[in-house]
């Protein structure tokens, strides 16, 4: 309980001052996959499906909040309201779609309408096809703060970060994410219990998308840019990369798992160009094969190993 | 996946024939050349879906570096003959076989260690190893199409009088065909068969049996990605060779499974080759739908009939 609570502070700590040590355009762009790898969080490790399809999610709203805000000339809050509206949308379609196929086939249909989408958004005439929604006015949020400002942007972003990351921190303990957790754990009993589990499964779903759809709309106004590679089949994998790699099922797993992941991705971009992949690739595999529990969750059980607190 | 291919040296692909009469406007020859591109890509679907259900079926997990194996295929292919001089003919028996015996390397060291976990484990670390051979053969051979010309015998194209049918592609329609035929006939007519289908029912007994599951997992495993490998070598004189040509492939045929069931092997190349033909059509009559039209079809099989056309529910 009061691990709980140090960790949560200790993080609105860091996220307060880190703009004047770290470059904040680096910060946001983790900020916006961290709220993402939680969003995705909320379904692989809470209910334990795996979507690898995410970021259709994040790519439509990113290319919603794009068109809004540049064509159509909305404020960039709206469009981020527009993004994630959208997202949960999609959602609730995709959720209705998977959901009524067991198991395994889950990762394969998220996959498969994801890359429907990914087809759609190379087609259509409103993404600019290859070359993505360029040049998105990041403009002044309810008239007053100025976002062309990184720092004040980092402010905002931070705050956006904070609202999903409470949002799912207070699903994840209330009663709906116990049961979440309970279908989780040993599905038919849950069903046996009386639960309406595909109701609970799609409900979890539309949130994480809708999440993920925040994320994705805050990054497109972050980078004034949107492009095909926010809604690839590699953007997914990242994600559950991030997740897997802080620890799944733990509430600060994600965000740890995705600021190691782009400050890898940033460090090794110029390095070592395309062969950043293998190296991704290489750490799903041990990930996977020793480490399945995930920084947080190691560090978790040696704290209970060593304290024996029970309450973490 | 296969596109209208380029023009290559020797290879007389169908020519439009403006002077015979069209169907709903569109040149008989160009839509039955479609039809054939579309045919060969089913091929290509009903293999690797294939080989998936088969490893699905005996490990219970989902193959995500099945389009990777199909890469390699290729690769090895255009690398037997740049650097070894070994033609296609050897590469077809060779090829596989490295790819079977990489794929049961792979099953010794990394997979089996998974198999008392969540089956999910499987799907991550498959994909992991998807990425790290794409990344290494992309880091080694860039990402520009390899070059490999039909073998001599099948260059050169039939006259079917409404058509003109290049031989090569009649040749993987053929050659897949048998390849998919006689797979079923093993499993389903044959000792060693009839155990594959017990010890995918229930695994404990078969052993109870004193059947040796684990080589059986473990050579299942090597045949189901050699099938793959023999995909990528049929696939190298017909398409761009690149290291990239696996993973978009692997994601329709994701979409195959779903819409056919994993559960019935006869299954998996029906839906294959129907879904290569629909793809093909949709090419000649609405090319923008062409790269989406399976993933509608998925949903819609899902709205209809969540099991897929052939599964059963469990």
């Amino acid at each position: 309980m009061k691990l709980r609570w140090i960790g949560l502070g200790a993080l609105l700590v860091l996220g307060l001052i880190a703009p004047f040590f770290v470059y904040p355009v680096f910060l946001m762009k983790a900020l916006c996959f961290a709220l993402f790898a939680c969003a995705f969080n909320l379904l692989l490790g809470y209910t334990g499906l795996l979507s690898f399809g995410h970021a259709a999610f994040f790519g439509t709203a990113g290319y919603v909040t794009g068109y809004a805000v540049k064509v159509l000339g909305v404020s960039p809050g709206l469009g981020i309201l527009a993004g994630t509206l959208s997202a949960v949308v999609l959602g609730f379609i995709f959720g209705n779609l998977v959901i009524r196929r067991q198991g395994i086939y889950f990762a394969m249909i998220t996959l498969a309408l994801a890359q429907l989408m990914y087809f759609v958004f190379l087609e259509s005439s409103f993404t600019g096809g290859e070359d993505g929604i360029q040049g998105i006015p990041r403009g002044r949020l309810l008239w007053v703060i100025n976002l062309e400002d990184d720092r004040k942007l980092y402010y905002v972003v931070f705050a956006i970060f904070l609202f999903g990351f409470l949002l799912i921190r207070r699903t994840i303990h209330s009663p709906f994410g116990q049961v979440l957790k309970a279908i989780r754990e040993n599905e038919p009993r849950a069903l046996s219990l009386g639960y309406d589990v595909n109701k609970y499964k799609t409900l979890a779903f539309i949130l994480s998308a809708g999440l993920a759809g925040l994320a994705g709309s805050t990054k497109a106004i972050v980078f004034t840019f949107v492009t095909l590679t926010d809604a690839d089949w590699h953007t997914s994998g990242d994600v559950v990369l991030m997740t897997l790699l802080g620890g799944m099922g733990t509430v600060f797993g994600p965000i740890v798992g995705a600021f190691s992941i782009v400050t890898l991705q940033n460090q090794l971009a110029d390095k070592v160009g395309s062969f950043v992949t293998v190296i991704m690739g290489g750490m799903f595999i041990v990930c996977v094969l020793v480490f399945r529990r995930g920084i947080i969750g190691e560090l978790g059980a040696l704290y209970h190993r060593v304290i024996g607190d029970r309450q973490f | 996946m296969i596109e209208a291919a380029p023009r290559r040296r020797g290879a007389a692909l169908f020519q439009p024939d403006h002077h015979m009469r069209g169907i709903f406007g569109i040149p008989t020859a160009a839509l039955f050349g479609q039809l054939v591109l579309g045919l060969v890509n089913g091929c290509f679907y009903a293999m690797l879906s294939l080989g998936l259900s088969i490893i699905f079926g005996m490990l219970n997990i989902i193959n995500f570096a099945h389009g990777a194996m199909y890469m390699m295929g290729a690769v090895f292919t255009w690398i037997a003959l740049a650097q070894f001089g070994i033609g296609y003919w050897w590469s077809l028996l060779l090829v596989p076989l490295v790819i079977g015996i990489f794929g049961i390397i792979i099953e010794r060291t990394l997979l089996r260690p998974l198999y008392k976990l969540d089956n999910l484990y499987g799907l991550l670390l498959t994909f992991g190893l998807a990425l790290v051979i794409e990344g290494l053969f992309r880091y080694r051979y860039g990402v520009s199409g390899l070059p490999y010309s039909i073998p001599e015998s099948f260059q050169g194209a039939l006259n079917l009088g409404f058509m003109f049918l290049p031989k090569y592609r009649a040749w993987v329609v053929v050659a897949s065909l048998l390849v998919c035929i006689s797979t079923w006939l093993v499993i389903e007519r044959t000792p060693i068969g009839a155990y594959l289908r017990a010890g995918t029912e229930n695994s404990q007994l078969v052993q109870a049996f004193g059947i040796n599951v684990p080589a059986m997992i473990t050579i299942t495993y090597g045949v189901g990605v050699g099938l793959a490998g023999l995909a990528g070598v049929l696939a190298a004189p017909a398409t761009q060779i690149s290291p990239l040509m696996g993973s978009n492939l692997i994601i329709v045929v994701f979409a195959v499974v779903v819409i056919g069931g994993m559960s019935s092997i006869l299954g998996s190349i029906v839906t294959g080759l129907g879904l290569g033909l629909i793809e093909g059509m949709t090419k000649v009559f609405y090319s923008q739908a062409s790269d989406t039209v399976v993933f509608f079809i998925m949903a819609v099989v899902l709205l209809v009939r969540p099991a897929g056309l052939f599964g059963k529910e469990r």
